[in-house]
């Protein structure tokens, strides 16, 4: 656990008197510490191409009356520094008052350890394994041209302090192992990435070698974008793969449930609680507990126990995502879905791990039931435009459906669906749930945080296909 | 206050020495600091400020050919003296690298402009607040805007770049940036939309009127889209979607790209890429340039570069470390590009629109359809419907694709270039792209 105040002229009763002094007539807020330990090392072009370390010190200090935030950070943890911080946020809210500053409940569970990944390893280990990556795709195959290997890693505590003294403390590991490779064949390139990661050590995912799994992986992506022919252009039936693909509920679903847009009702859904918004058989959770995993969080960035938030189940909207400002203004509790990329954000609510529940078909069946249409395997980004529900997302491997069978692989196309309604084009859902490999990050409002996401196979009657083959 | 150059100097030159001492033989750092203020406003009211005071350095050493860096924002002296003890080790067991080192010492900025590039103006949160009340009571006269957000960031910056070839240099730098988000809501649709404007002086930015009147009237014109059926189409972008293209012919043309081999522009010196009438010009120093440099992030001197001369592909932004991979001379664009544009076309926006019967004009487009490696562009996309020169209704769910190899070939430029960001466009037409609808 880090001791914020070893350094600096600053004592944890300073810190107290100076939090509850000015946050004494608003509705809530907080002081966040946080140091952030991180690396990454990277493998490019056959060579070493970086290594870095980077710390990060420094506190956020806000304060909330009504549904006005002010906010105040710095990268100087001293007296003075927090005392700047305290008079900014006392000229914003100077003629507004608030009594709120509902307590936080507190958890026993954890989930994850507090290690810190980067001294778990040495650095000639990473430089082996990343070495290894290297030389076992580019001799396995002479079409590969280029290789990236890397790894980053990070250890992040903090410490929330609250008006009264209050204080709550996390450490946060995090790591990821990501491998990319460029084949060149007949003056065609295509590339094939592929990453692990989650919050745990680098060895327990490299365990019996498996990083030669994730160089398969990558290789396998890329020889089947070799052989991709132009994508079909405009609507059919698609089937997405289980997985990561569930980045379309992240997408089309996932942002549009959480609770600031709906608050100032700028989000598809905000009229829509209770109602349909899917068909029969879809539920989706949002879900900060299982263990270890990219996406989970044992406290939210207030500080708040995170949980699994039901969001649609059976088709039916239950619950939006929220963190403390948001549920208070409209009058529910926080869902433990507050988080900030780092010190120097205001705490927005967020995903966690967002995941779409098996039902009881098979892909096979999905398959055979389509005419014409494309099966959707692995997807890059997404993005999506909240106010209208518009939301697209490349392919990264996807293949033709001709007559009820998988045909010839099809070059990057992006879809784009309409996510008020197209979990309505659910028809069926299959009973092949499973997690993304640890990867993902989201944006919002200029910060990232990372997330998980999981789905069964599902099939979507029409949507449309980007491509130029009309 | 932002911290004055003899402070970042200071630890600057603490940091060469130590890396020094401990028998680096070369070392560079970048020390900067960054204040910036921003107030938000949503719906006419006070919604949120915000204050940031951020510190950063970053120091690489090198130990003949290996190299490591570290980064911190935490400048106290014990805390540096740990990060570099911890860099040089990790040096020294990091494989070499005969690519690594610092710039040729010729190439070294030594004659630093004033670009006017610093306004000390400082604007009290309670005037922001003025300008944003003016913006927002504008944007919501119309009764179909139903939410408007809107903010005010002023932000001021210093740096100091030195290495221990005895280059230390460094200069202020501010900006002011205004912008307002509308959505609009009719028994249809509700969509959003948004204007802003950003420069380096206060006196030089948008009135609040204007910037919220231009974001109530684009959103209230996208009510009611429609979607259009797939077709083989002539598109237009509108010039803050055609400057994104420039975002990407800068990315596939770094030296990084070149030398990995990971580029569709690979090769490509001295060939045609472009339709002859298009120009791309690199301009450092642009007074007041929302880009300008004096020198790039490795302390090597910047001119005017111009990347694409009728159509055809003269140089790539080189580095140093890339440059001696390709056997290139660093053009000072270690950091990507500074200035860049498309020269204006011939072509007033007027007769662009009336060039053909039937357009598609693009006003913004989502996802990150780009792929440098092969040139192929799919992104989903949101515009209006243009018959005969005439706006006819606003479009979307739809996708376009192409391949940039050949939509390079066919771009037509208007004569209506401003200078609004780091990276300008004119407004710009492309024949025969497909659009993926019904």
């Amino acid at each position: 656990m880090s001791n914020f105040f070893e350094k600096s002229d600053l004592t944890r009763k300073d810190v107290d008197e100076i939090v509850s002094e000015t946050l004494k007539n608003c509705d809530d807020g907080e002081i966040y510490f946080e140091n952030s330990k991180s690396e990454s090392i990277l493998l490019d072009d056959n060579k070493i191409k970086s290594s870095n370390y980077n710390s990060d010190l420094g506190f956020g200090f806000r304060a909330i009356s009504n549904d006005v935030v002010a906010y105040s950070h710095s990268n100087e943890i001293s007296k003075d520094a927090l005392k700047n911080s305290a008079e900014n946020l006392k000229s914003t809210l100077k003629s507004i008052k608030g009594t709120y500053n509902h307590e936080i409940p507190k958890t026993n569970n954890k989930f994850y350890d507090d290690i810190n990944p980067i001294e778990q390893k040495t650095l000639d280990a990473k430089l082996e394994v990343l070495n290894k990556v290297n030389n076992y795709l580019r001799k396995k195959d002479s079409t590969v041209k280029q290789v990236t290997a890397s790894f980053s890693g990070e250890q992040k505590s903090i410490e929330i302090i609250r008006s009264g003294g209050e204080a709550l403390t996390d450490v946060r590991p995090l790591i990821r192992f990501n491998v990319s490779v460029m084949l060149e064949k007949n003056g065609r390139k295509e590339t094939g990435v592929y990453g692990i990661g989650g919050r745990q050590s680098y060895d327990d995912y490299l365990k019996n070698d498996n990083w030669k799994n994730v160089c398969e992986e990558a290789l396998r992506i890329a020889s089947v974008n070799l052989d991709s022919k132009p994508a079909p252009a405009g609507e059919m039936k698609v089937v997405l793969g289980p997985g990561w693909p569930a980045i379309l509920i992240h997408e089309a679903i996932g942002h549009g449930l959480e609770g600031d847009f709906n608050r100032k009702k700028t989000s598809a859904f905000h009229d829509l609680m209770g109602q349909k918004v899917a068909s029969e058989g879809v539920t989706i959770v949002d879900d900060g507990t299982i263990d270890k995993r990219r996406g989970s969080l044992t406290i939210d960035d207030e500080g708040t126990p995170t949980e699994r938030t039901v969001l649609i189940e059976n088709g039916i909207l239950k619950n939006f995502m929220q963190d403390r400002l948001n549920a208070r203004l409209m009058n529910t509790r926080s869902t433990g879905s507050g988080r900030r990329e780092n010190y120097k954000h205001i705490v927005l609510p967020r995903m966690r791990n967002t995941m779409m529940l098996s039902g009881n078909q098979t892909q096979d069946e999905m398959i055979k039931s389509v005419d014409k249409g494309i099966f959707a395997v692995s997807f890059g980004g997404g993005q999506v435009d909240i106010t209208s529900g518009k939301f697209v997302f490349n392919c990264t491997e996807a293949y033709e459906i001709n007559n009820g069978k998988i045909g010839s692989p099809i070059k990057g196309a992006t879809l784009i669906g309409d996510g008020p309604s197209i979990l309505k084009e659910v028809s069926m859902v299959g009973n092949d749930m499973m997690m993304d490999p640890g990867i993902g990050t989201c944006g919002k409002a200029g910060q990232g945080v990372p997330v998980g996401v999981a789905q069964p196979s599902i099939l979507i009657d029409k949507m449309t296909v980007g491509g130029t083959k009309l | 206050m932002i911290k004055d150059q003899e402070y970042l100097k200071s630890k600057a030159s603490y940091c060469l020495d130590l890396a020094k001492k401990l028998g680096a033989t070369d070392a560079s750092v970048t020390v900067g600091n960054s204040i910036s203020e921003t107030v938000s406003f949503r719906n006419k009211v006070l919604d949120e400020s915000n204050r940031s005071d951020s510190l950063a350095i970053s120091i690489e050493t090198y130990i003949d050919k290996k190299k490591s860096s570290i980064s911190s924002s935490n400048l106290l002296t014990d805390n540096l003296k740990t990060l570099i003890e911890k860099c040089f080790e990790t040096t020294k067991i990091t494989p070499e690298d005969e690519f690594n080192s610092l710039p040729d010492k010729e190439l070294l900025a030594k004659n630093i402009k004033d670009l006017n590039l610093y306004d000390q103006s400082h604007l009290e949160n309670d005037k922001k607040i003025d300008y944003l009340k003016e913006l927002e009571e504008t944007a919501s006269i119309d009764n179909k805007i139903v939410n408007t957000e809107s903010g005010f960031t002023e932000n001021k910056s210093n740096f100091i770049l030195a290495n221990s070839d005895g280059f230390c240099n460094g200069y202020k730098s501010s900006s002011f940036t205004a912008s307002c988000v509308t959505v609009a809501k009719n028994e249809n649709s509700m969509e959003r939309d948004y204007e802003f404007t950003s420069k380096c002086h206060l006196s030089d930015i948008s009135n609040p009127l204007e910037l919220g009147k231009v974001a109530a009237e684009q959103t209230i014109k996208k009510l009611s889209p429609k979607k259009i059926g797939s077709d083989k189409i002539s598109i237009i972008f509108d010039k803050r979607i055609s400057k994104g293209f420039l975002s990407s012919f800068a990315g596939a043309i770094s030296a990084s790209s070149i030398a990995r081999g990971t580029s569709f522009l690979k090769d490509k010196v001295n060939q045609q890429i472009f339709s002859n009438s298009v120009n791309i010009t690199d301009k450092p120093d642009l007074i007041k340039g929302m880009g300008s440099k004096c020198f790039d992030s490795e302390g090597v001197k910047t001119e005017t570069l111009n990347l694409v001369k009728s159509g055809i592909l003269n140089d790539y932004l080189v580095d140093t470390y890339n440059g001696k991979k390709l056997n290139l001379k660093s053009n000072g664009r270690s950091g990507g590009s500074t200035n860049l544009y498309f020269e204006n076309g011939k072509i007033s926006y007027r007769d662009l629109l009336k060039s053909h019967s039937k357009i598609l004009y693009v006003t913004e487009t989502i996802g990150h359809g780009t792929n440098l490696v092969t040139g192929d562009y799919s992104v989903g996309a949101t515009g209006f419907l243009v018959e005969d020169g005439e706006f006819k209704y606003p479009v979307n769910e739809i996708t376009i694709a192409g391949n940039f190899n050949e939509m390079f070939k066919k771009i037509t430029l208007a004569n209506d270039l401003e200078f609004k960001y780091s990276v300008n466009s004119p407004t710009m037409m492309i024949d025969g792209m497909t659009v993926a609808g019904k």
